[in-house]
């Protein structure tokens, strides 16, 4: 957390510099040239409180609390529209998830945004055995606001369980274990090195 | 000159002898057109038609041809018979193309040919060959007013291209505003470094150059003459003058930057605010080490504000984009960041403009990590260690504000075009009354003038909007109305360095035009190489000026009895002195009023009762006939109705062949010229706004007449129009038809 | 006919009892058909998904794909790694590319992959089978072994993002590709032409997250689909086939619509026109009823 008490910037595009170091795909933000393609071409865009054109000038604006507090990022489908409308090939959506992991391993991220809570699910989910348990991961999904309210969730879910179960695309058995890949061990020593590494050259005090 | 020995010949190819009686016309050529040879051919534009064609003006002795084929625009290569006369009749665009297919229609598609080839043959009657003008000069030295980097352009273009050049330069060193820039935006792949600004290579060739003379400290004094014998008067700030033989000029006198102390609210006039030719300074003395400010600090941050006192909605500053700044301020927003990246360097802009390859140099410029933030300024103040700017962020939607060591305006280019002639006819005439001020105020104006004129219109060339020098500025930029003299450069519209060195060569080109038509007595731009010129019968003149008034490109004088005197060099052949002409005595060799006004004359109107009724159409040649030989290419029907005569220019048309067609029993006469305006696109300019205003007096004279005014109409017609001129014949006739015919019909 | 091989990297939705597992079904007999040989890599892993960024970061995620890569590149060398899954295609395609791009990445790739007793070299290509049937196979060859043309069928081709985006397919556009059309006119059936929602977004893994927003688009994808005179839609996306299928009861009971446009894959289309049976074509695998296709299946 000692990176969200960082001192006021000494110059006003240092949260640029910052997101150039830290984020992924972060160099290009300053490419932006305000054109708002990537707004107009956004599935979600009235969702968003802050598009990815604002968030860029955000950035240069050195609004860090702001951008990373953002709950906008977290609304990025990944269909790579702005990616390939943009007249100037920033990597918007790497850039957005991008910001969206900075923010959330910061712990800036806002508290409960519901695919925040989802992309940490699915990840542990897959990181477990080396493969997505579908049904565990939805169980898990229904079961994130609390017991009662996962019971709630799977009645109202369960037309659509039932129907998947039916159509042998939801295997109850998979609640016993499951796919799973045979070097396991070798995965989490893998992933594990990974995050060690990206700590390292990112400066993270992990 | 030999006796006048006429000659048609009628083509039936490309479907002319399917679609129409080529024996008929050929008898009405002979007994109605009196032709002295008529002949016919299957293919008249091939090898052995034009042959037979040369063989009768040689062995036969013809002077004048009519060839009934098709267009005049059509096989001009083919049917180029220099040594005599010649009228075409326009069978195939004018009438095979547009007449509706199928038999029903052959009875008006054959009326309307068996015309065209009556007025092929009345106007042969009336044509002379030009002989060209036989105040021929062979002066080609081509002066350039200014040694900035245009001048310098256009001098060192045209020596190289063989011709001797004249440099006035008023400063004591050629270079003009490029030696005050540090590096100037580049102009070639990849377009991301500031680059030299390579002027002090181009003032040592200049300089050194064989063909080449340069004044220093000089202006120009006086200006008289016309393209191929201009007499220029140079004065040296010592006061010695010298005299420069001239044939044509090129006038490159640039900009003058926005006044910064007109902008107080944007921080004009504080110490730590500097517009763009101020930073230069700055630069130039830091000579590639860190910049710093008037009071020795050294910069550190930086805001250029885009657009200041340009692009103004008040009416208080510049109107105008000057289009080089956002490039600029790029460039200088790299000397900062190429000297220390840690500067912070923001450029403040609405919208940002890098027209050519600029965007290439804003994203290199962006890659060094300039800010470019979308905002608008609202104020800046003076704060303890610099400036502080106050902003709306346009995208972010809030206001804020920015610290600064220094703050760049980017303002905009002001013309030094020289006097406003609306300001100087205005001052003549104050003055001509005995008013001291006026005769003060015209002294003033004249020192400020560039060129000093010595012509009855005025000192300098006629001003475009926003007082950049003058252009035709939708079609041919380059050109002026006033003849052989070309402006270039910021003069001419805001632009940056390498649009001026494009501009500066574009004008020498044209310079290199002028002198060489005007050495062979033939015309420029837009009927290059045109030998007629105007010929004036004095004895019938009544000395009312409107020829001199009139002209577009001020090549009529008056004599001290306020006769014309026309300039041929300066004129332009257009026509519009004919047409204002109300005695008309003013006539070119092979278009005059008579071989306009013969074949208006020549056409057969059917009588009241035949349901025909006629309609003539007086087409510019420039773009509305082009239009109408269009819309036969694309075989586009109109009414068969119509007779239509090309014209030089809608001002060249006179009114009395409106009222003789009228008189003659025409149903109605259409008008189709250029678009006028503001945006004008007459290729003379003001052509076809004189005519739009002759015509509009004209109803007068309809309802003297006890005609309806609707019989005369006037178009403004593109030369894309094709479909549309199509739609505005057939929508006319109908409107004819529904009002009936001209009570004219049989006193004609 | 000679085979051609391919290294396969199913995805975990396409394993048995999983949301695309009647995919996996169709592929088998179309890809019999035509000559191509998928080999499955041993052990592979997830590819994390487009969703994976949000706890992954960059490096893992590249590490996971990479160990996919590296299993290829070693079990089976020389052959070009194939996925039917988009979002499994774009990890790995991405994958390889960032690697090759930057020897820092790859550095840290094999750093990572060493705890796994792998290396890779960089030398696989990433395709989609999609791409293995446009390029390698050819319209003229899909067509070849149709033998039950389905004629009279109107489809609508949702082609989705990430089968078209940021890659697609070589030589086609991103706002209006024609594959997926030509595709279905090669099995006999009639493309719905000027099909808006080609290439809309589903929602994607926001369908759990932010099922109002997701169950709008699907709203709009299908209903597009009734517009245009479809009786079927088809894709070649596994997320979109789940979420355009099954999130249409959902939107009939907040809704009160009553959507029942059938969803199903390409490899089905082509399995049916192929002659295979209902069950090979995992037309026994659908939460609402690809009715039509089902009784040509059962001709």
């Amino acid at each position: 957390m000692s990176e969200n008490r960082q001192a006021i910037a000494h110059y006003r595009n240092n949260f640029l510099k910052e997101v150039e170091v830290h984020v992924e795909d972060g160099e290009w933000v300053k490419m932006c040239m305000q054109c708002g393609v990537c707004a107009g071409s956004c599935p979600l865009g009235n969702a968003w409180q802050h598009t990815p054109q604002k968030l860029f000038m955000m950035i240069r604006a050195g609004k860090r609390e702001e951008v990373l507090s953002s709950d906008s990022m977290w609304m990025c489908t990944s269909c790579y529209n702005c990616i390939v409308r943009c007249p100037r090939k920033l990597p918007i959506t790497h850039i957005m998830h991008g910001l969206a992991h900075y923010a959330h391993r910061l712990g800036m991220a806002p508290k409960g945004q519901p695919t925040r809570e989802v992309a940490r699910l699915f990840w542990n989910n897959l990181a477990k055995t080396g493969r997505v348990n579908e049904l565990k991961f939805s169980l898990a999904m229904y079961f994130k606001d609390g017991f009662i309210q996962g019971i709630k969730n799977l009645l109202a879910m369960q037309g659509i369980g039932i129907g998947l179960m039916k159509a042998k695309r939801l295997n109850p058995m998979e609640l016993l274990g499951g796919h799973k890949c045979k070097d396991k061990d070798g995965i989490h020593k893998m992933i594990a090195k990974a995050r060690e590494i990206e700590e390292r050259k990112q400066g993270y005090a992990s | 000159m030999a006796e006048m020995k006429t000659a048609a010949y009628i083509c039936s190819g490309c479907g002319l002898g399917d679609k129409l009686d080529i024996a008929q016309l050929g008898k009405i050529a002979q007994n109605e057109g009196k032709i002295a040879l008529v002949r016919d051919h299957a293919f008249l534009c091939n090898s052995e038609g034009v042959q037979m064609i040369r063989d009768d003006i040689e062995k036969e002795g013809v002077t004048h041809v009519c060839i009934a084929a098709c267009s005049r625009r059509a096989k001009t290569e083919a049917f180029h018979f220099p040594t005599v006369a010649m009228t075409r009749a326009n069978l195939r665009e004018g009438v095979i193309w547009v007449v509706a297919e199928g038999s029903e229609h052959d009875e008006v598609r054959q009326e309307m040919a068996d015309d065209y080839v009556r007025m092929g043959c009345a106007e042969l009657k009336k044509v002379k060959l030009p002989q060209g003008n036989p105040n021929t000069t062979l002066q080609k030295r081509i002066l350039v007013v200014g040694g900035g980097m245009s001048g310098l352009t256009a001098a060192f273009e045209a020596a190289e291209a063989g011709y001797e050049v004249v440099i006035v330069e008023k400063q004591a060193r050629l270079g003009g505003w490029a030696n005050k820039l540090w590096k100037r935006v580049p102009f070639k792949a990849p377009y991301a470094e500031p680059q030299d600004t390579g002027v002090a290579v181009l003032a040592a060739k200049v300089s050194t150059h064989p063909r080449i003379k340069v004044h220093l400290n000089s202006t120009v004094a006086e200006t008289a003459g016309a393209p191929g014998r201009f007499v220029v008067k140079v004065a040296q700030e010592s006061g010695a003058v010298t005299e420069e033989a001239i044939g044509a000029i090129v006038q490159a006198t640039g900009f003058t930057t926005y006044d910064i102390a007109k902008l107080p609210e944007l921080g004009g006039g504080q110490a730590n605010v500097v517009d763009q030719a101020g930073l230069e300074a700055l630069a130039q003395a830091a000579n590639g080490g860190a910049l710093k400010r008037a009071d020795g600090k050294e910069i550190k941050s930086v805001v250029f504000l885009q657009c200041a006192g340009q692009r103004d909605e008040t009416g208080q500053h510049l109107a105008y984009c000057s289009g080089h700044c956002c490039a600029t301020s790029i460039k200088q927003a790299m000397y900062f960041k190429d000297a220390n990246p840690d500067i912070d360097t923001v450029v403040l802009y609405t919208d940002l403009r890098v027209p050519g390859m600029g965007e290439d140099f804003y994203r290199s410029a962006q890659e060094k990590g300039v800010i470019f933030t979308k905002g608008k300024a609202s104020g800046v103040e003076a704060a303890v260690n610099g400036c502080k700017v106050s902003f709306k962020d346009l995208i972010l939607d809030e206001d804020t504000s920015l610290d600064a060591d220094l703050v760049v305006l980017a303002t905009g280019q002001v013309p030094n075009a020289g006097v406003n002639l609306d300001a100087w006819d205005k001052a003549v005439s104050e003055a001509d009354g005995g008013s001291e001020a006026a005769k003060q105020n015209k002294s003033e104006m004249q020192k400020i003038s560039i060129l000093n004129l010595s012509y009855r219109q005025g000192p300098d060339m006629p001003q475009f909007k926003y007082g950049f020098a003058d252009s035709h500025f939708i079609c041919f930029p380059y050109e002026t109305r006033r003849t052989g003299i070309y402006a270039a450069g910021p003069v001419r519209r805001p632009m940056d360095m390498l649009q001026a060195t494009e501009d500066a060569t574009g004008a020498a080109l044209k310079a290199i035009q002028a002198v060489e038509n005007a050495s062979l007595g033939r015309a420029a731009h837009p009927r290059s190489g045109d030998l007629s010129y105007p010929i004036v019968r004095l004895e019938g003149c009544t000395q009312c000026k409107r020829c001199t008034v009139e002209c577009p490109f001020g090549a009529i004088d008056e004599d001290e009895k306020r006769f014309p005197v026309f300039n041929e060099q300066r004129c332009r052949r257009c026509g519009t002195c004919m047409g204002a002409c109300p005695v008309r005595v003013i006539s070119f060799e092979n278009y005059s009023v008579d071989t306009v006004g013969n074949q208006i004359k020549a056409v057969e109107i059917p009588d009241e009762f035949s349901e025909k009724p006629r309609v003539l159409i007086l087409a510019c040649e420039n773009d509305a006939y082009p239009a109408l030989d269009m819309a036969g290419l694309s075989r586009t029907v109109y009414s068969a109705f119509v007779r239509i005569i090309p014209v030089r220019c809608l001002g060249s048309v006179n009114t009395i062949w409106i009222t003789d067609a009228l008189n003659s029993g025409y149903d109605g006469v259409m008008m189709m010229g250029c678009k006028k305006g503001d945006d004008y696109q007459c290729h003379f300019v003001k052509g076809s706004e004189l005519a739009g205003y002759r015509m509009g007096k004209i109803g007068d004279t309809l309802t003297g007449m006890g005609l309806e005014p609707e019989r005369v109409s006037s178009y403004e017609v593109a030369i894309t129009d094709n479909e549309r001129v199509a739609k505005f014949i057939n929508e006319y006739v109908a409107q004819l038809v529904e009002m009936g015919p001209s009570p004219m019909k049989g006193f004609g | 006919m000679t085979k051609k091989n391919y290294a396969f990297y199913p995805g975990c939705s396409s394993q048995k009892g999983a949301s695309a597992s009647n995919f996996a079904a169709s592929i088998e007999v179309m890809c019999g058909k035509l000559g191509i040989q998928l080999n499955e890599i041993p052990d592979w892993n997830c590819c994390g998904a487009s969703i994976g960024y949000g706890e992954g970061g960059l490096l893992p995620r590249l590490v996971l794909n990479a160990r996919n890569l590296a299993l290829a590149e070693q079990h089976l060398p020389g052959q070009d790694m194939v996925s039917g899954c988009p979002a499994c295609w774009l990890s790995t395609r991405e994958t390889a590319e960032k690697l090759r791009e930057s020897a820092d990445l790859m550095a840290g790739a094999n750093e990572a992959l060493k705890e796994a007793e792998l290396d890779f070299k960089g030398t696989v290509k990433a395709r989609h089978i999609v791409e293995v049937l446009v390029e390698d196979v050819g319209f003229e060859g899909m067509k070849a072994p149709v033998v039950k043309p389905l004629q009279g069928m109107k489809i609508a081709g949702y082609v989705g993002c990430q089968t078209n985006r940021p890659f697609g397919i070589a030589g086609e556009s991103f706002e209006n590709p024609q594959y997926l059309d030509r595709m279905i006119a090669t099995v006999g059936a009639e493309p719905a032409s000027g099909y808006e929602q080609k290439v809309t977004c589903c929602g994607g893994a926001l369908a759990f997250s932010e099922p109002d927003k997701s169950q709008k688009q699907i709203r709009d994808i299908v209903e597009s689909a009734y517009d245009h005179g479809a009786e079927m839609i088809v894709t070649p996306c596994q997320l979109c086939q789940a979420n355009v299928e099954i999130y249409q009861s959902e939107i009939n009971k907040k809704q009160g619509t009553k959507l029942a446009m059938p969803v199903v894959y390409y490899s089905q289309l082509m399995t049916v026109a192929y002659g295979g049976s209902l069950k090979e074509a995992g037309l026994d695998g659908h939460v609402i009823q690809p009715k039509k296709l089902q009784d040509i299946a059962r001709k």
